[in-house]
């Protein structure tokens, strides 16, 4: 008769080394301790701050869309005008780009140039450009157009890029086959692949845009983001919580509507 | 055979080629008088005025003044702690809510998920700056405000693709756990933790990523960190120390970037 | 003993999976639950540790009525039962040995299954069952990282650590190529035998029940049409059950996979060679 352990341990699934294991949990601990001890609450400003939180909570729940109407309207208006333009805009962009930036399509040096162009887009900040945009083209939501559209390139085509990189090729094969030229190609073996994606994209960027053109307002790109802010700054906490409600609101109706629309066109 | 073939081969019938230029003939309509409400209020002098403003600035910028980096030690540090203490704020708000909204594991289907639906979209919909400018409002300013901001940003984007996957977890496993006699609490802890827990880290570490870009900007609106910087930087019109900023918080993401890119390699 | 009496299942669709489903089992009889597709068997067998909850009828497991039993008393019956899934159905991402342990969930507090720190007779008993379907050097591997065979003999593992009463089977070998299928069968009968368990499989490979199991419940529509010993399964019979071309249909389907079985043994030896 075999006998057989009575204990069983779960083996480390990550770090297999015991030292790792136990320095890596000292040093996750030591930076908590430090970054907690770094935060520098000021409790007494915390604490008079606490009615002004009971204040904004009370705002979002009983909204005033009223008082500040017009202003609200206005920035509504400009935020939805530069939402729908800079996706249009962008995607227009966005398509060339993508192409150029897909390698099984494009030559080296313009899959190159399209894969910088899709890097720096992404890796600044949507209110970092608004600020450029800002100071180079004033004030209002022309900069905010700008801003949105130059985003978008990086979001859309970088997507697309990849998309077209995973198409399947067998199809492109045959259509490269019946000797067709490079835009036929395009057309008749890429397009109808990419195309359902290509609108679930816009659709969701178009979502997107509209959240952040909530935010470029901010630093002074137009929209509804200026209202909000110029809410906050009066302390008007109940139109500022009517602002906050539309903007949910309108992106629920967005992305209702995207994946209806979506589910439409299939 | 004769058969009698159509003598013109149409790519699609008449009515949805009708629909198709509808939808075009609306979408340049609405695009034309969109662009014109957006640029009511443009000043063309300004527009035609850029790229002269842009080189100038551009030549402002250059070179960056890197005897400004050692200055900026302690707020990078702040915008780092921002990111990783709002992630974990933000996640352990989010797995009740992801467990509330997940069809296979809430309470109460009439009650609870739609509130957590709620909280989701609500927190999705507001960017962590407008949470931000709120709560330096309230709380004043400081690293904390950020924290909180970049918290209740998160719970959204976690919650949303933390529920999504509690849902796609396979049923038999779920089924023979609860063969054995197991309890709710202990289906959850074998069957559907374990399922989730890839998805959860991916998730983790993709929306920290995303929070230390975000937290590089929200000392803009007073929550400390590199964004502070920022601010005054370009309130003085001191162009080479904002590109010094700005390249400093383009190698953070960058470094942030390939981190989680290769946890989230690492995972699956 | 498990004695199902007058069994009706009918789903909220309207389909009426089972209709007045009468059998008993006696203890150390294994018995095959053959059928087409649609006929019931999975819904029979998930009834009688009710993860289907039955419309009516009876199921009582040596004594006990297992239907409408509260939630807590439902899971102490539960644990009387093991089950074994047609997709192995193991948790992929836990180790063997969790996997095994789990088996004990119903028996365990909360906090010793939150912990892993099961008592020394059941990680013992988990051990020991390793080592008798043949993994005992996998313990530690994570339930992913096994072939199909080893991942149903982890299963089969996870059911006998629950110290069952009764053997539930819904279609061990599904997933699994002929030879592999083959010794899966032979080792569930072997410990049926070794425990004097009783246990219904489902099957839906009819040479195969006929070579294994002592005795044969046909279902049709979600009724009994036929109950006996595999000698009894006639053609006529069979044609009764599946309807007259399916039953050629999967003869048919029997004859190319064994020679898909044979081609296969022949392509190892040739490796081998």
């Amino acid at each position: 008769m075999t006998s057989y352990p009575t204990t069983w341990k779960r083996p480390p699934q990550i770090f297999k080394h015991r030292g790792w294991r136990i320095g890596l949990q000292i040093a996750v601990l030591a930076w908590f301790v430090l970054a907690i001890g770094s935060i520098d609450a000021n409790w007494e400003r915390i604490i008079a701050g606490g009615e002004r939180g009971l204040r904004f909570v009370q705002g979002f729940l009983q909204p005033d869309f009223t008082s500040r109407w017009s202003d609200i309207r206005g920035g509504l208006i400009e935020s939805l005008t530069m939402t729908f333009t800079s996706t249009i805009v962008g995607i227009a962009i966005s398509i060339p780009i993508g192409i150029g930036a897909a390698r099984n399509l494009a030559p080296r040096p313009v899959y190159y140039v399209c894969r910088s162009i899709i890097a720096v887009s992404r890796a600044l900040q949507e209110v970092i450009v608004a600020i450029f945009f800002v100071a180079m083209f004033g004030f209002g939501p022309f900069a905010g157009f700008l801003t949105l559209t130059f985003a978008t390139i990086g979001f859309i085509a970088k997507l697309l890029a990849e998309d077209i990189e995973g198409i399947d090729e067998s199809q492109a094969e045959a259509v490269r086959a019946t000797g067709a030229s490079w835009l036929q190609l395009i057309n008749y073996a890429v397009q109808p692949q990419v195309m359902p994606r290509l609108i679930g994209l816009s659709l969701y960027r178009f979502d997107i845009n509209f959240r952040e053109s909530a935010v470029i307002g901010i630093v002074g790109a137009g929209g509804i983001g200026a209202t909000l802010n110029t809410a906050i700054d009066r302390y008007e906490y109940d139109s500022a919580g009517a602002i906050l409600l539309i903007i949910i609101g309108i992106v629920l109706i967005a992305e209702y509507g995207s994946s209806y629309l979506r589910k439409f066109l299939q | 055979m004769t058969g009698d073939f159509p003598k013109e081969w149409q790519y699609r019938t008449p009515k949805t080629k009708l629909l198709i230029w509808a939808f075009w003939l609306c979408m340049v309509a609405g695009f034309v008088y969109c662009w014109q409400v957006m640029t009511e209020g443009t000043i063309w002098y300004f527009v035609q005025d850029a790229p002269r403003q842009a080189a100038d600035i551009g030549g402002r910028m250059w070179p960056p003044k890197l005897s400004y980096v050692p200055e900026l030690m302690i707020p990078l540090w702040d915008t780092l702690n921002m990111a990783t203490l709002g992630t974990m704020l933000g996640v352990i708000l989010a797995v009740p809510v992801a467990f509330m909204a997940a069809r296979n594991t809430t309470p109460s289907a009439t009650f609870l998920r739609p509130l957590a639906l709620f909280i989701i979209v609500a927190s999705r919909s507001i960017n962590s700056l407008i949470w931000a400018l709120l709560l330096v409002a309230i709380l004043g300013p400081g690293i904390l405000a950020g924290i909180i901001a970049i918290g209740l940003r998160s719970i959204g984007f976690v919650g949303k693709l933390l529920y999504e996957a509690i849902e796609e977890t396979d049923v038999t496993q779920i089924e023979a756990i609860r063969a054995t006699g197991a309890s709710p609490a202990q289906v959850l802890n074998y069957a559907i933790v374990p399922q989730i827990m890839p998805a959860f880290w991916g998730i983790t570490v993709f929306r920290w990523d995303i929070n230390i870009r975000e937290s590089a900007i929200l000392g803009l609106v007073g929550a400390g960190g590199l964004g502070l910087k920022l601010q005054a930087s370009l309130n003085v019109l001191s162009w080479p120390q904002v590109t010094t900023i700005l390249l400093l918080i383009l190698i953070t993401v960058v470094i942030s970037e390939w981190v989680s890119a290769r946890v989230r390699a690492a995972l699956i | 003993m498990l004695s199902v009496e007058h069994l009706t299942k009918t789903y909220k669709t309207g389909d009426k999976a089972l209709s007045d489903v009468s059998f008993t089992v006696e203890k150390g009889q294994v018995v095959g639950l053959i059928g087409p597709s649609g006929a019931g068997k999975s819904s029979l067998i998930r009834c009688v540790n009710r993860l289907v909850e039955p419309t009516s009828g009876a199921i009582k497991l040596n004594g006990t009525n297992l239907v409408g039993l509260g939630a807590g008393d439902l899971r102490r019956a539960r644990r009387r039962i093991g089950m074994i899934f047609q997709e192995y159905a193991l948790v992929e991402r836990l180790t063997v040995m969790e996997n095994v342990l789990s088996g004990r969930l119903g028996y365990v507090s909360f906090w010793q299954s939150f912990s892993r720190r099961y008592p020394a007779t059941d990680v013992e008993r988990a051990y020991r069952l390793l080592d008798r379907v043949g993994l005992i050097d996998h313990a530690d591997k994570r339930a992913d990282a096994l072939s199909g065979g080893q991942r149903q003999r982890v299963g089969i593992a996870r059911a006998l650590s629950q110290e069952p009463e009764l053997l539930l089977v819904d279609e061990p070998t599904a997933s699994l190529d002929p030879k592999t299928s083959r010794q899966i069968m032979r080792l569930l009968i072997e410990i049926c035998q070794e425990r004097d368990l009783p246990a219904i499989v489902n099957i839906h490979d009819v040479p195969l029940a006929q070579q294994f199991m002592q005795r044969i419940i046909g279902l049709r529509a979600g009724a009994v049409v036929f109950d006996g010993t595999p000698d009894q399964l006639t053609e006529d019979v069979l044609t009764t059950i599946y309807g007259a071309e399916d039953w050629t249909a999967m003869r048919t389907g029997a004859a190319e996979d064994e020679q898909a079985e044979r081609d296969a043994a022949r392509e190892m030896a040739r490796l081998g060679a």
